[in-house]
């Protein structure tokens, strides 16, 4: 029985965006791949329950605590670390207990750092804030709208290895556009092109895949050319 | 000093043009003789601008609960957007200083009808200043509300209203600069007391460096008011 899922067809007024669509998500990172206007995000809203210009003939079916991630980290800039931290539980109506509150930002390596403000941090640190923030939903389906595409390499790369073994145990459906990305992360990868999902194989063995992993060079390469197709 | 200057140079115009004679005292006092009229005079000002300060500064509260309220109901409720987002525009259209002499037939001649005039000028741009702003929270954000479920007033707490902050401080500034006016317009239509008052108590007496100075205070008081709340707002990041 899978987590989440989509089955159906996706329009977009008299336009088919996804014809005989039947996305279902299990444990574990599943990637959407696809070229800019495939209309992965599109997807990816619909699952979350988001709003879109696009309808959804068909069903649906979704935990109903899901965790969200945007490209932009969303950070409150006059809530502090700690504020941004238990917004989405303040949003809900319930409450963040402090111990766990501090043991999330120890988690992401931010410890000690729950009274400054979103203006004092690193580029990298407000991604992890925004992990964080994720993590605190205790969701078991969480959603990634290309949340580390803004990053420079090093700290994209920090970032998957750490939400890889933050997120360990949940379903993560995560849209991008990077090739190496949805390789590294993957256990499963799906490309979206001409209004179809396809199934790409993956890289076996432990996940994030090593940067170094001369695999991982040619995959993504071979990737590349796949998705070129895509848009030709 | 590059910046007194070009307050300085029509001040000395000003002043020569009465010190050659060229225009009467009682058309155009020459600002010295202001300055010490106000001086002179304080103990007869004073208590006219106290009560206009006072005026305003009720008109302001008022109008600043009232057009923040309005703004918020507004935000929260499509129907109350529908009726009062056209009735608040249209009521632009109306100058509110005609409305003067019916504010002062309605509620006499005391500080009524005065705070009403400061409070009509203050809410239009505190509640359409803050509404635009509550109107304007980024579709990012308000995912947030959304994949939480959050009730519609925790989601106005924690992430519409913070974004509107910003334009509710710009919708003050220009309040608080029109509130005075308000005021003034209000004691020019009927009153016993007041900075508005004494202008035209001044003029009927021929006291024409009275009613500068009079008009002087006033400036004063605007200047002062508006310093106060650049000096409030920024201390809350608007």
């Amino acid at each position: 029985m899978s987590l989440a899922g989509l089955q159906g067809r996706v329009t977009l007024g008299d336009r088919v965006l996804v014809e005989a669509l039947d996305l279902r998500l299990y444990r574990g990172w599943t990637c959407l791949l696809g070229a800019s206007g495939a209309g992965k995000s599109t997807l990816l809203r619909l699952l979350a329950g988001l709003p879109t210009a696009a309808q959804l003939e068909g069903t649906r079916h979704a935990p109903a605590r899901i965790g969200w991630m945007a490209q932009s980290d969303l950070l409150q800039p006059r809530l502090s670390v700690l504020g941004n931290l238990r917004l989405m539980a303040r949003l809900r109506g319930e409450s963040l207990p402090p111990a766990r509150a501090k043991a999330l930002l120890a988690e992401v390596g931010l410890a000690g750092r729950g009274a400054a403000y979103p203006a004092d941090l690193s580029g990298g640190e407000r991604q992890r804030l925004a992990l964080a923030r994720t993590l605190a939903e205790d969701a078991p389906l969480v959603a990634l709208d290309e949340p580390f595409s803004a990053l420079d390499v090093p700290t994209r790369a920090m970032m998957h290895d750490l939400a890889h073994a933050r997120l360990a145990g949940r379903a993560v459906v995560m849209v991008t556009h990077d090739p190496q990305e949805a390789l590294r992360l993957g256990d499963r990868i799906l490309l979206l092109r001409a209004g179809r999902l396809e199934e790409l194989p993956v890289l076996t063995g432990p996940h994030p895949v090593d940067l170094g992993d001369p695999a991982l060079a040619r995959a993504a390469a071979a990737l590349v050319g796949q998705m070129r197709g895509a848009v030709a | 000093m590059r910046r007194v200057w070009p307050v300085l140079l029509p001040l000395i115009a000003w002043q020569a043009l009465t010190s050659l004679g060229l225009v009467a005292p009682f058309i155009l006092p020459a600002p010295l003789a202001v300055v010490r009229t106000l001086w002179s005079e304080v103990a007869l000002i004073a208590p006219h601008a106290l009560v206009s300060l006072s005026e305003v500064l009720a008109g302001l509260v008022l109008g600043l609960a009232l057009g923040v309220s309005l703004a918020l109901a507004m935000a929260l409720s499509d129907f109350l957007s529908k009726l009062c987002g056209p009735l608040l525009s249209a009521s632009q259209a109306l100058p509110v200083f005609v409305l003067a002499p019916i504010l002062t037939l309605w509620l006499g001649y005391g500080a009524g009808p005065k705070v009403a005039m400061v409070v009509l000028l203050v809410v239009f741009p505190v509640a359409s200043g803050l509404y635009d702003g509550l109107c304007a929270t980024p579709e990012p954000v308000r995912d947030l509300a959304r994949i939480t479920k959050a009730h519609p007033l925790r989601a106005l707490w924690w992430l519409r209203l913070p974004h509107a902050l910003p334009q509710l401080g710009a919708g003050l500034r220009i309040a608080v600069t029109y509130a005075p006016t308000g005021a003034v317009i209000g004691e020019w239509v009927g009153a016993s007391k007041g900075l508005g008052y004494l202008m035209l108590m001044a003029n009927a007496r021929m006291r024409t460096e009275l009613m500068f100075a009079a008009l002087l205070a006033i400036v004063a008081m605007t200047l002062v008011l508006n310093l106060a709340t650049s000096r409030i707002l920024r201390r809350f990041g608007m």
